[in-house]
């Protein structure tokens, strides 16, 4: 048996161990679902300390000898009071430290969400499609309008603005589902594929 | 006061970011730059509060024996070995850690989200049984978006891909459109409430 080969049946074996859970729950799944869990933390931890602990703390501090970096860095350290309960307040710190940024979330999310939407919307009606989008925009922002009641000829506006929803939520429902069917396919050409060789 | 100065500190510097985006200037690009830098140097710690969760919550279990204790040996070995073979081979292609990734990690990621696809439609089978004339638009849509992206619906009908295109390009145009400046509008309203204080349950329970 070659590494490869080896390589492949643990695949494999966590595979077929996470499907099981379509027969039901059973310790397979279980015990691949534990691991997953420990793996995928255990994987972030080397990553972060080679892509942000040692760029942004270490050297800094003892390469560049950025004494100022110790203040965050003790910052930082403060969260593990999170799980105390009589020092827990001194979490806060670098939470609201990194929580300061919505301030440029206020100008930013005005003219990206707002601003740039409202500018690509204003377009000029030359079309039975342009015409829809500008329908659909406007009874969809109605429909979510609720100082009003949703009645009479309001209503039926709003009513229009639903099914331009629907049609938006389906379309992303099949986008949805049809990223996960390509996944399973994925992992089905694997298995009959890389593991067993019936695919070529 | 263990409240009011972290407050303090979101509406000042909160604020000062308010300014910096308006009126960008050399001195509100140093004070932007050097907020980076200390906010890089936080941030690894965020993942040593993950780890210390987990940490806690999996002892905790195998501590109290609870039912299926077993497992949670499991999760923190794993944990500890990938950590560890990170750390004493370090993290580039073709090292044991890279070889945890693909053989175990990704296997096993790529399964637990395909797996969701036979989820997905079971509940979408129960939830929009074409009840309502709105379900069945949303119904007949998904179907015609899904048919569109494979070649089964080119076989089917040449308009079923055409018609998949309308959809995306007009009304989902229009409702994702209708839906970002909602979220657009959400999300200022949210960012004010923080700066001005009216928004604190981030900074979590008791004094």
């Amino acid at each position: 048996m070659t590494f490869e080969a080896i390589s492949n049946f643990i695949a494999a074996f966590f595979t077929l161990s996470i499907f099981s859970f379509l027969y039901k729950d059973n310790p397979f799944y279980k015990f691949a679902e534990a691991m997953f869990i420990g793996v995928s933390m255990g994987y972030a931890i080397p990553l972060v300390y080679n892509l942000t602990f040692i760029p942004f703390v270490y050297r800094p501090i003892f390469v560049e000898h950025n004494f100022w970096i110790l203040i965050p860095a003790l910052m930082g350290s403060l969260y593990i009071f999170r799980f105390s309960k009589n020092l827990g307040w001194l979490s806060r710190y670098p939470i609201v430290f990194g929580m300061a940024i919505v301030g440029m979330g206020v100008p930013m999310s005005m003219h990206a969400y707002v601003l740039v939407q409202v500018r690509t919307a204003m377009m000029p009606i030359d079309s039975i499609n342009t015409f829809l989008i500008f329908l659909g925009t406007v009874t969809i922002l109605l429909y979510f309008y609720f100082s009003k009641a949703h009645k009479g000829i309001y209503g039926k506006i709003t009513n229009i603005g639903i099914w331009f929803m629907m049609v938006g939520f389906g379309a992303s429902f099949g986008y949805t589902v049809m990223a996960r069917i390509s996944l399973l396919i994925g992992r089905i050409q694997f298995l009959m594929g890389d593991w067993l060789g019936l695919i070529k | 006061m263990k409240r009011q100065i972290p407050l303090l500190i979101v509406i000042l510097l909160g604020f000062t970011f308010v300014i910096h985006t308006f009126v960008p200037s050399k001195l509100s690009m140093d004070f932007y730059d050097w907020y980076q830098s200390w906010i890089k140097a936080i941030s690894p710690f965020m993942v040593l509060l993950g780890i210390m969760s987990l940490f806690m919550v999996n002892s905790n279990k195998i501590q109290r024996k609870v039912p299926n204790w077993q497992y949670s040996v499991v999760t923190l070995l794993s944990l500890v070995a990938t950590g560890a073979i990170g750390f004493i081979w370090g993290t580039q292609e073709g090292t044991p850690f890279m070889w945890m990734f693909k053989n175990v990690q990704m296997p096993m990621g790529a399964t637990m989200f395909s797996l969701l696809a036979f989820y997905i439609a079971s509940a979408a089978y129960k939830a929009f049984r074409a009840r309502s004339m709105e379900a069945t638009v949303l119904l007949v849509a998904a179907i015609i978006v899904m048919l569109g992206q494979v070649p089964i619906g080119m076989k089917i009908s040449k308009y079923i891909p055409e018609t998949a295109t309308w959809i995306l390009n007009v009304p989902n145009l229009a409702a994702k459109r209708g839906i970002a400046l909602g979220v657009g509008l959400g999300m200022v309203a949210t960012s004010l409430k923080i700066l001005l204080g009216i928004e604190r349950t981030y900074l979590g329970g008791g004094e």
